[in-house]
This record gives C-alpha cells, structure tokens and sequence, in this order.
C-alpha cells in the first residue's frame, strides 16, 4: 500500500539521521541530520494524521530548538575530536544498556494488538480544531502551567548567560536623568590674567 | 502499517538516543541533543497511540512534552555557555566543581 511505502521511507530515514546525529565526528553535521530526524517525524506525524503536531515540530523543534543548537556549536570553541577519546572503553557498557532496552521493548511491544482505528472516531472535525476543543477546556490549568514553564525557561536563560563585563563603557541613562545642575556645573568668576583656579 | 511500526520505530529511536548517551559521554551538546532523540521517540509513541485510539489527548500531552524539551534545552545550553565561559571546555568529566 502507498501509506507503507511512505511510513517506510519516513521511518529508515529518521533511523539513519538518528545514528548520524550521535556517531558524526562533525557537531555541525550533528545538529543537520537532528534537523533531519526532526523532519521526517513530522512526515511521520503527518501520516497519523497529527497535522498541527508536524506544523509545531517543523516550526518549534526545527526552526528554534535545532538552530539554538546550531548557535552553540558554532559559538563554542571546542576540539571536538578531543572529546571522543576514551568513549571505547564506555563502548561495551553502551552496547550492552541499548541492547538490552531494545531487547526488553521488542519483546513487549510485539504483545501490543490494536488495528487500525480500533474506536471508532466519532466526530469529524479537523485536527486542530480537535485539539484545541479539548486543550482549551478540560487541559486548560496545565495549558497555563506549561506557558510559566516556557517564562522561568526564558528569563532562567537570559540570568544565566547574562554577563557583566568590566571595563566597557555603557550608557546608564537613569544615573544621567538624576544629573543635578550642583553636581555637574561650577559657575567659577576668573578674573582676568589669572586664569581659572581648581 | 500498523500501530506496532510505529512503537518498533520509537523503539529504535530510544535506543540510539541512550546508546548516544554512552556514545559521546564526555560531550554536553552530544548528550543533549541524544535527550532530545529520547524525547521524540516518546512524541512519537504518545501520537501513534492517539491516532489509533481515536482519542486527542495523547497530542495534548505530546503539546506538554515539547514544551518541556524547548524549556530544558533553552536552559541546558545555558548553563553550557555559563560553563564554557568559566572553563573553556564542555567536557562533563570536567564538570564536578561542586563535588568538593
């Protein structure tokens, strides 16, 4: 069926972009296939008929979260090569911990029997509207809750990498609003031939 | 294609997200970026489940699951900047500075 040539092409793709993401030796080409995987599981989502999930991927993860971390790749100085040396002997551990959890998942995942639309779908409606009729009533205090998160989120970041630097010369314009006429102009009398005096 | 597809995909994304934990252990952006891939795979499990269900509220939470990994990677790179301007390396065998 065409829905299986595509989940197929979607799924193997998003796979490889994932094992490209943490086995690339350049961050840079890390953070593209993220771009990638972030990419083809909104295809994905699209095929689950999640529209307004693969928008909010394609627009939040790619086009904010991946570029923030491109910024920081670029920005950071790093020898990256540096970084790797020593992962071998983790090397064994890792295999060990990933094949044990996809052991254990596959063997509980292959329980797991729905088919296709096993409740029927009542109403009709488009997947936005579907999903804000319910966010916006019944998921509304954590609808509030998650907008604080993304407000400590943003004013923790800018705390966080906020830096005073010492010897650059900024304008303080309250401290030049309380200027007063006593503190910044002397009247002085010179008489002449003498010059002013300190 | 069937709900198990798309829980075998998620499956693997999991795995490749902590095998790149162990992967690149001393590399922060690795690691978050290995968070992220952990974090999509339970995305794609809770939007899996919605569809075949027929019920919206697993996209709700996958709403409430992204917003959580925009606020952590906002803040974890953060930090890492904060890190990398106090010690010029983002090794996390390096990180232990409130050990004592």
């Amino acid at each position: 069926m065409a829905t299986d040539i595509v989940f197929y092409f979607f799924s193997l793709i998003t796979v490889f972009a994932a094992v490209g993401v943490i086995a690339s030796r350049n961050q840079v080409h890390s953070v593209l296939f993220l771009v990638l995987t972030f990419f083809n599981t909104a295809g994905l989502f699209v095929l689950l008929e999640a529209e307004l999930l693969a928008a909010l991927l394609v627009i939040v993860y790619m086009g904010a979260v991946a570029i923030l971390f491109l910024f920081v790749v670029m920005m950071l100085d790093v020898q990256f090569e540096e970084l790797r040396q020593g992962a071998i002997q983790h090397l064994p551990m890792g295999i060990f911990v990933g094949v044990m959890i996809l052991a254990e998942l596959i063997v509980i995942l292959s329980g797991v029997h729905l088919d296709h639309h096993a409740v029927e779908v009542t109403a009709k409606v488009s997947n936005t509207l579907a999903i804000g009729q319910v966010m916006f009533t019944k998921y509304l205090l954590p609808f509030e809750i998650a907008s604080l998160i993304l407000l400590v989120a943003l004013i923790g970041a800018v705390v966080l990498t906020l830096r005073k630097r010492t010897g650059v010369k900024r304008q303080n314009i309250s401290k030049q609003l309380a200027r007063t006429r006593d503190e910044a102009v002397e009247l002085v009398k010179v008489t002449s031939g003498e010059g002013a005096k300190p | 294609m069937s709900l198990n597809h798309f829980l075998f995909l998620s499956a693997a994304l999991f795995t490749i997200g902590v095998f790149g934990i162990f992967l690149n252990r001393r590399n922060m952006i690795i690691i978050l970026m290995s968070i992220e891939l952990i974090l999509l795979s339970v995305n794609i499990n809770f939007v899996a489940f919605s569809h075949y269900l027929g019920d919206v509220t697993g996209q709700i939470f996958t709403f409430f699951v992204m917003t959580v990994a925009a606020a952590e990677a906002a803040i974890g790179l953060a930090i890492l900047v904060a890190f990398f301007r106090n010690r010029s390396t983002i090794d996390v065998e390096e990180i232990d500075s409130l050990k004592g």
